[in-house]
């Protein structure tokens, strides 16, 4: 997309791909059309729960904001992965299938050792998460495998090693300990520990990528690869931290997923990635990398997850649900390709660079 | 069609060779035609002109008789359940059993499976499979070397096989579910039902007798279905379509889930949520699945059929064949030890009855 100027002594940025408050593009059209983003985002939501709660006032009751920022958790955590993934240019299918092996390798342990105690078991998860990562990474990094390409294959072997572990077989609710299971649904100060969970990682992802230099880096790999390389930015290292990281949270996802569902069976997770690859999407993170933010996917997951439930409270046809999830992806791609568009127009027009 | 099954019927113990090359040929001809499992086919088997083989309804089950049993895959613990009685009931009647079958559940790997069981002339292979037609023409070669082929779970094309022991009569089902949630609902209410895809024939079929029974069974004259969702069976959607349920309709006193998939996900939802105790759940659930809800009254009573039953009467009506009690025409009964007796319905269909129901009674007494 547009250049970026990677600053070797690793001090904040300005960026013109983050939409912070703090940036300054010296223009103020500029600056509108660039929070217009998460601004729209946020007005899509609060527009959404006001609909939905005119329709029907219990929209908006402590349980059901419960219930949304608990589906809204794993999926956030899986985005926040995915998104650091695809700032470098890269994509990660496979997080819905290490998902599902984290999800039944953690309760099937859980299951046989009753007194394991459940920390044990959530590093666990995140290690078969990390091992899925690992793979990816060097596949990506190293083989210099097409990402799409390296992840759409690791997706089926990673689904193949749950099959082969799982077979038929299902861990139900009553296998795993009750203290686990009441984990998935217990509540701090009235939020979802999923929830607390999945923001505190967001939060760091954030700061990682938004004030630390590694974390820099990922946005300058995506923007131009041989800039970066040419800057000295050890690309094949950052890709692997990239991979890691969306592994181990999606392996973290599959503890959460396992406490909150209480059944899990081999096909646990079969087809999220593509509701993470829609949330990070319509957080405003560029497909072709370089340009978002963490807080931006999390903002998408939770649009999404509100739509998702709000359709079925609004009497929405289940035969339209989907197409209307879809219409809402490709509305957000299309902004974000309209906006590329003016950011471009108007750069070119002041003949200035960032910063 | 009728004339294959003509052929297969008159002359198959006489006139072997050329029988067998006759339904080869016809079956190879033919599969492909029909479906499996329909519940609404004719029985026009039953019309037939031609005699049927002889049949001894007052036989006795003969001792010593080869039964195997060939899952859809060996590794899936509802066959396992299926395995054990039907190994009861062959060791019961003095005879050899065996479980074997393929690791994954396709219908080529099946093959190899079935045409080793004929080379080692078992009486009576009891087959759920894995495609309705791919199966057949390996599975008339075992018939026409005198091996009785007995579907159960899963049905092939009706001229492949002797006969197929149905795990639940639709109807049935329709009317369990309504019947268990009107008990729990003291009669009168309303209620939702939590289905798989919106466009899964069985749940259709299923949901279509609950609606059938509401406005025509007085019983349930107070009872209002006021909405239907669909969670496709996945977790997530079917947590979030049982979220928007009770949200859309605050009066709501029961869901139906007739789906293993979906009332899984109800209960842990609702354990979770402020209507645990509030609203009732029943539907289709295996014990294991159902045992944590049930035990913390999430859930009072649901029902499945018992695989291990269907196991004891696939076995029965695999010996009953063997042993020449009964042929697969429509009509001839035959006694499975205490499961009772048993006739079978057109198409050689022989059905196990009413779903089994599940309660804090007698929940502990199944593992599958």
């Amino acid at each position: 997309m547009t250049t970026v100027s990677p600053q070797p002594s690793g001090a904040p940025t300005d960026s013109v791909h983050e939409v912070d408050p703090g940036t300054r593009t010296g223009s103020t059209v500029l600056d509108a059309v660039l929070r217009f983003r998460a601004l729209g985002l946020a007005l899509v939501l609060v527009a959404l729960v006001i609909v939905t709660t005119l329709a029907n006032s219990r929209f908006l009751s402590q349980q059901s904001i419960r219930d949304v920022l608990l589906s809204a958790s794993i999926i956030t955590l899986l985005a926040t992965g995915v998104t650091m993934v695809v700032l470098t240019k890269g994509i990660d299918l496979s997080v819905g299938s290490v998902l599902g092996l984290s999800a039944f390798i953690t309760a099937q342990t859980l299951a046989e050792n009753p007194g394991l105690p459940i920390p044990v078991a959530g590093l666990i998860g995140v290690g078969v998460g990390l091992a899925c990562g690992l793979i990816n990474g060097a596949v990506v990094a190293w083989g210099k495998v097409p990402p799409l390409v390296a992840t759409l294959g690791t997706l089926y072997v990673f689904r193949g090693v749950v099959y082969t572990v799982a077979g038929g077989s299902r861990i139900n609710a009553g296998d795993m300990p009750r203290g686990f299971l009441d984990f998935g649904t217990a509540r701090i100060f009235g939020v979802p520990w999923l929830f607390v969970i999945a923001g505190v990682v967001l939060l760091v992802v954030a700061l990682f990528l938004g004030r630390y230099r590694s974390g820099r880096d990922l946005y300058a790999i995506g923007s131009n690869p041989e800039a970066a390389r040419l800057a000295g930015i050890p690309i094949t290292r950052r890709l692997m931290t990239a991979y890691l990281a969306s592994g181990a949270l999606a392996g973290m996802g599959g503890v959460l997923y396992a406490a909150r569902f209480g059944t899990v069976d081999a096909s646990a997770g079969s087809g999220l990635e593509l509701d993470v690859v829609a949330a990070v999407v319509v957080g405003g993170v560029a497909i072709f990398g370089g340009s978002g933010t963490v807080l931006g996917a999390g903002l998408g997951a939770l649009v999404l997850t509100v739509i998702n439930s709000a359709l079925p409270v609004l009497g929405a046809n289940p035969f339209w649900q989907r197409a209307i999830v879809g219409a809402l992806i490709v509305g957000a791609i299309a902004l974000d390709r309209l906006v590329a568009a003016r950011v471009a127009v108007s750069l070119r027009k002041k003949g200035s660079h960032v910063g | 069609m009728r004339h294959m099954t003509t052929v297969r019927r008159t002359s198959r113990r006489r006139i072997l060779p050329l029988a067998a090359g006759l339904a080869v040929a016809l079956t190879l001809g033919a599969c492909g035609g029909t479906t499996q499992g329909d519940d609404d086919t004719s029985g026009d088997e039953g019309d037939d002109d031609a005699p049927a083989a002889e049949a001894d309804p007052e036989g006795e089950y003969q001792e010593g008789l080869a039964i195997a049993m060939l899952p859809k895959s060996v590794n899936n613990p509802y066959f396992e359940v299926s395995s054990e009685g039907a190994e009861a009931v062959v060791t019961e009647l003095g005879g050899e059993y065996e479980y074997t079958g393929p690791s994954e559940a396709t219908a080529s790997s099946q093959v190899d499976y079935i045409n080793t069981l004929s080379q080692q002339a078992a009486d009576a292979v009891l087959l759920s499979a894995n495609d309705p037609n791919a199966l057949c023409s390996s599975l008339d070669q075992a018939r026409a070397a005198g091996t009785y082929v007995v579907t159960f779970d899963s049905d092939v094309d009706a001229e492949c096989r002797d006969a197929f022991v149905s795990q639940v009569d639709g109807d049935e089902v329709g009317r369990a579910l309504i019947e268990m949630a009107a008990e729990q609902v003291g009669g009168e209410g309303q209620i939702g039902i939590l289905s798989a895809t919106a466009n899964a024939t069985n749940q259709n079929a299923w949901i279509a007798v609950i609606e059938d029974e509401l406005a025509n069974n007085a019983d349930y004259a107070d009872i209002e279905l006021v909405a239907t969702v669909y969670g496709d069976d996945e977790d997530e959607k079917s947590f979030t379509e049982t979220q928007g349920l009770l949200q859309s309709n605050p009066d709501l006193d029961a869901i139906i889930s007739p789906t293993t998939v979906g009332i899984a996900a109800a209960a842990r939802y609702l354990q979770g949520s402020e209507y645990q105790g509030e609203i009732a759940l029943t539907g289709l659930g295996t014990p294991n699945q159902m045992r944590e809800f049930v035990n913390d009254d999430t859930v009072t009573e649901f029902a499945l059929w018992d695989p291990g039953a269907l196991g004891e009467l696939a076995a029965y009506a695999g010996a009953a064949m063997a042993s020449g009690i009964i042929t697969g025409a429509e009509g001839e009964t035959f006694t499975a030890g205490d499961l009772g007796e048993y006739e079978i319905g057109p198409d050689g269909v022989i059905t196990l009855g009413p779903p089994t129901r599940f309660n804090a009674d007698n929940i502990d007494d199944f593992e599958f």
